[in-house]
């Protein structure tokens, strides 16, 4: 050592030198340092365009454009005695003459009532059902605007572009105009995304049925996976004799954590679908497929939160008296709740996000209306999102992207609730 | 029905833990101490003996209910009806009889099937009946006979226990189930596959072309399923990917373990938190909407053709996707080293990005290796990603930007829709899923090796 020492150390009396070598290691270092940040910006960077992208395309379908009609509900069109089988064809055109005065020839009506979403003649029959008194009076309905005519309300459509490649003539646009300044357009917020179900029509599609699928999937998940993740992480925690057969278990559960999710998929289709007959589409074979997703994750959680319970605990309880399971179900499981709480909403909140596995089970198919139970065929947020961005009609766009920022929110709240209760209930000893 | 069965069975149950409890106090209140349980264990030593025999009960009825009386209606039919029928035609006469039972008549059906589905009807009324009564009988008789063996000295507690222990014991041997189920029914697909396509052109064949002729003289429709083509665009994507995730993860690692500020940790580790959780289809989306285009646009800029669903668009997005993985893991690997090692060389001088290329690094590299092969697992799983924004159409190239396909994307496109389960085209979404969960599975235990081994090491 000390050799070296005194053969470096003329090396080192040249400070010049000595100087510009410190220069490049400190350079380097420094280097280092910049990759680094560089690094980070950039996979936030990637968050925030994610984010920013989702936000900017996805506000516009929060609101929803809207035309106040007049509909005059005469007697002749529905009978009073029977709302429900009137003629809403004909009211509807009644009521769209009288919108634009001038409009006369059958065909201008036809395509003055264009402005109007496809589905109108329903929507009146509904408040008429609902109401049947207007009958013989005039009914005044705000009616969403078609997907074109919502996007123009919004902007979304150049009007500067030429008329031959816009997707409105400068007829309609005209048409249009003269609602807005008649004071019949207005722009509320969309409270139809949460009402109403999956529509081939953008701007009467909804999210209610793909929620309700999720609940009921969700529901369906956690009521199996968290009574049966806790048993076996006691087991295996508390329990079980330290041999060859737990070790089994115990790899078995760390490598199905890793499995693909679309295995799972293969599995529900050829199992739960094929061999034990349960109908396609179903919440409820989603909501079985979920939960052998998210089990590994609850055992793994719950194994953590058990270990977690000092030993201390435990042989007080063994102290007066208690049996092992006294101890575990009365005084371990009790103190670890917390972290299986949120272990288990994390897990749920990754089972909600899931999509490769539903689209094997079916739960990619086009439902008008909300499930009524765990049986009934229904889609799921994650799906309807996959549904809407591979649709054509230019209003879907927006629509998948505030589909996304729902589905989102959902994740927010469930990893807020999991926060909130790890920082509240969780005690460290 | 069966709702009104489980919740009967659960009522039921509840009266009986009361009638039990009461039984228990009774005990308490004459004995004293000579009790050997608490009254709540009579209570529930009483109520699993009435509620668990009858929800097996249950379980089994409703499992095999249907198959059974089916072949019964089907067995009753006139044989004139049922010489000579095949599997699939057999399917569809008990469908028409099901759908003629519950009321669904599109065309006036034959009169033995009218016949049948009455007698369906008939039958299935019957049994309905039969089970609720069979399932009261079976939980009167758990009642009297547990009840009957309340005593004071009755060790009920143990009979409780023993009960939970077997239940723990099934729900740990769900997670088996579940891999056998996995494996099970992957092989079993997979062998009807291989015995329509042989192996050697499945694993070898440069061709994927999975439609099916629905004339016999159709051109191309033979279908060909040689899955090389596949296997490569799975490769380029995940090699993207993985081009993308490795540096930025391991760098962001390095930062956060070396350079970073306690507040900028407790700041940027959530934030990539958020990378890891957004669900996989919203990345499919950005990828289509937003990545793709704007790459397609920086190709025309540069006057380079661009594929609409390049490898590239797919394979970024997926890498960004792993950063959070990469980062998480190789941090985790890191920070394992020994604090000695790295004081050490501070100590001799070193700057810290001597440290870290000369110590550090090099003492986590299996960690890190580790972690890095767990991402590239989890890239090669990856379904949404791909379904969304890589092409169908296998092709053999590894242009990243040219259109590939996946094993994930065939696999989806294969058995999306209606799914017959005798077609090599269904088939073959098993055999490549037997193929993904094999090599994912390898690449798993050969990650979590090196990770373990290489955390005793240091411990």
């Amino acid at each position: 050592m000390t050799d070296a020492a005194a053969t470096a150390s003329p090396h080192y009396s040249s400070s010049e030198a000595a100087a510009a070598k410190r220069r490049r290691r400190y350079a380097a270092d420094a280097r280092l340092r910049g990759y680094g940040i560089a690094a980070i910006s950039l996979a936030l960077g990637l968050l925030g365009v994610l984010i920013t992208t989702l936000v900017v395309g996805g506000y516009p379908a929060f609101t929803q454009t809207m035309v106040r009609v007049d509909f005059p509900i005469s007697t002749e069109n529905v009978d009073p005695a029977d709302p429900a089988a009137g003629n809403f064809r004909r009211v509807m055109s009644a009521g769209v003459s009288e919108l634009l005065p001038g409009a006369e020839s059958p065909a201008e009506v036809r395509a003055i009532t264009s402005i109007l979403t496809n589905n109108t003649q329903f929507i009146l029959r509904n408040a008429v059902v609902e109401d049947p008194s207007v009958i013989g009076g005039t009914l005044a309905l705000k009616v969403p605007a078609s997907d074109p005519f919502d996007q123009l309300n919004k902007g979304l459509i150049n009007r500067d572009t030429p008329e031959d490649v816009r997707r409105l003539n400068d007829q309609q646009i005209a048409w249009f105009d003269s609602l807005r300044e008649q004071g019949r357009i207005s722009t509320p917020f969309n409270w139809g995304l949460f009402t109403n179900s999956d529509s081939r029509f953008p701007e009467v599609a909804g999210l209610a049925g793909a929620i309700v699928g999720s609940a009921y999937a969700l529901m369906v998940c956690f009521l199996i996976s968290f009574p049966v993740g806790i048993a076996a992480a006691i087991y295996l925690e508390e329990f079980a004799p330290k041999n060859r057969a737990t070790d089994v278990i115990e790899v078995n559960i760390n490598n199905l954590a890793a499995v693909p999710s679309i295995v799972f998929g293969l599995l529900g289709l050829a199992v739960f679908i094929q061999i034990f007959g349960l109908p396609r589409s179903a919440p409820i074979v989603g909501g079985m497929v979920l939960s052998l997703m998210t089990l590994p994750t609850i055992i793994i959680v719950t194994r953590n939160a058990i270990k977690a319970v000092p030993p201390s605990i435990r042989e007080a309880a063994y102290g007066v008296g208690a049996s092992k399971h006294q101890v575990t179900l009365h005084h371990v499981l009790p103190l670890a709740l917390p972290g299986i709480l949120t272990g288990t909403i994390i897990g749920l909140a990754q089972a909600l996000g899931e999509t490769a596995p539903l689209l094997l089970i079916g739960m990619n198919a086009f439902i008008t209306s909300p499930p009524g139970g765990v049986f009934e065929a229904s889609t799921a947020l994650p799906t309807q999102i996959f549904i809407w961005a591979d649709s054509p009609e230019r209003g879907f766009v927006s629509r998948t992207s505030a589909a996304i920022l729902v589905l989102l929110g959902f994740l927010i709240i469930m990893n807020g609730i999991a926060v909130f209760l790890r920082q509240r209930l969780e005690r460290t000893w | 029905m069966l709702g009104y069965l489980f919740l009967t069975i659960i009522a039921l149950s509840l009266v009986a833990y009361y009638v039990g409890a009461l039984s228990g106090k009774k005990f308490a209140a004459a004995c004293g101490s000579e009790v050997h349980s608490l009254p709540s264990y009579h209570g529930a030593f009483v109520a699993i003996w009435v509620g668990v025999p009858a929800l097996i009960l249950v379980l089994l009825w409703s499992a095999f209910q249907g198959g059974v009386i089916d072949s019964l209606i089907y067995s009753s039919l006139p044989a004139a009806l049922t010489d000579g029928l095949s599997e699939a035609q057999r399917n569809l006469t008990l469908s028409e009889i099901h759908n003629v039972a519950t009321g669904q008549i599109f065309a006036e059906p034959a009169p033995e099937i009218t016949l049948a589905a009455e007698r369906l009807n008939r039958w299935e009324t019957t049994v309905r009946i039969a089970v609720f009564v069979a399932t009261l009988a079976v939980m009167m008789l758990g009642f009297f006979f547990a009840h009957s063996k309340l005593a004071p000295r009755f060790r009920a507690r143990n009979g409780v226990e023993t009960a939970l222990s077997v239940f723990m014991v099934f729900c740990s041997v769900i997670a088996i189930l579940t891999t056998v189920g996995i494996v099970v029914s992957l092989v079993y697909e997979a062998w009807a596959f291989f015995a329509l396509v042989p192996p050697s052109e499945f694993f070898f064949g440069l061709r994927w072309e999975p439609q099916i002729a629905i004339r016999p003289d159709q051109i191309a429709g033979a279908g060909a399923f040689g899955a090389v083509p596949v296997f490569v665009g799975t490769l380029v994507i995940s090699t993207i990917a993985m081009c993308v995730a490795i540096p930025i993860g391991l760098y962001t690692a390095i930062y956060l373990v070396e350079y970073a500020s306690d507040r900028v940790r407790q700041i940027v580790k959530p934030l990539m938190e958020i990378l890891a959780g957004v669900p996989t289809v919203v990345y499919g989306f950005f990828a289509v909407l937003t990545v793709a285009p704007a790459i397609r646009n920086a190709g025309g800029l540069v006057g380079v053709g661009v594929s609409p669903n390049s490898a590239l668009a797919a394979g970024l997005v997926m890498g960004i996707m792993i950063i959070p993985f990469v980062s998480s893991l190789s941090d985790d690997a890191l920070r394992a080293v020994p604090r000695s090692m790295r004081d050490g060389s501070l100590a001799m001088g070193a700057t810290r990005a001597e440290t870290m290329n000369r110590v550090l690094l090099p003492a986590a590299l299996p960690g890190i290796m580790g972690g890095v092969l767990l991402a590239l697992s989890r890239a090669i799983g990856e379904t949404m990603i791909v379904v969304m924004a890589a092409g169908l159409i296998a092709s053999m190239n590894v242009n990243p930007l040219e259109s590939v396909t996946t094993v994930t994307v065939q696999i989806v496109s294969l058995l999306i829709g209606d799914t017959a389960f005798d077609s090599p085209k269904t088939l073959a979404a098993f055999a490549l899923g037997l193929v993904l969960f094999v090599v994912t599975l390898m690449l798993n235990v050969v990650a979590l090796t090196i990770v373990r081994r290489y955390r005793e090491q240091y411990e």
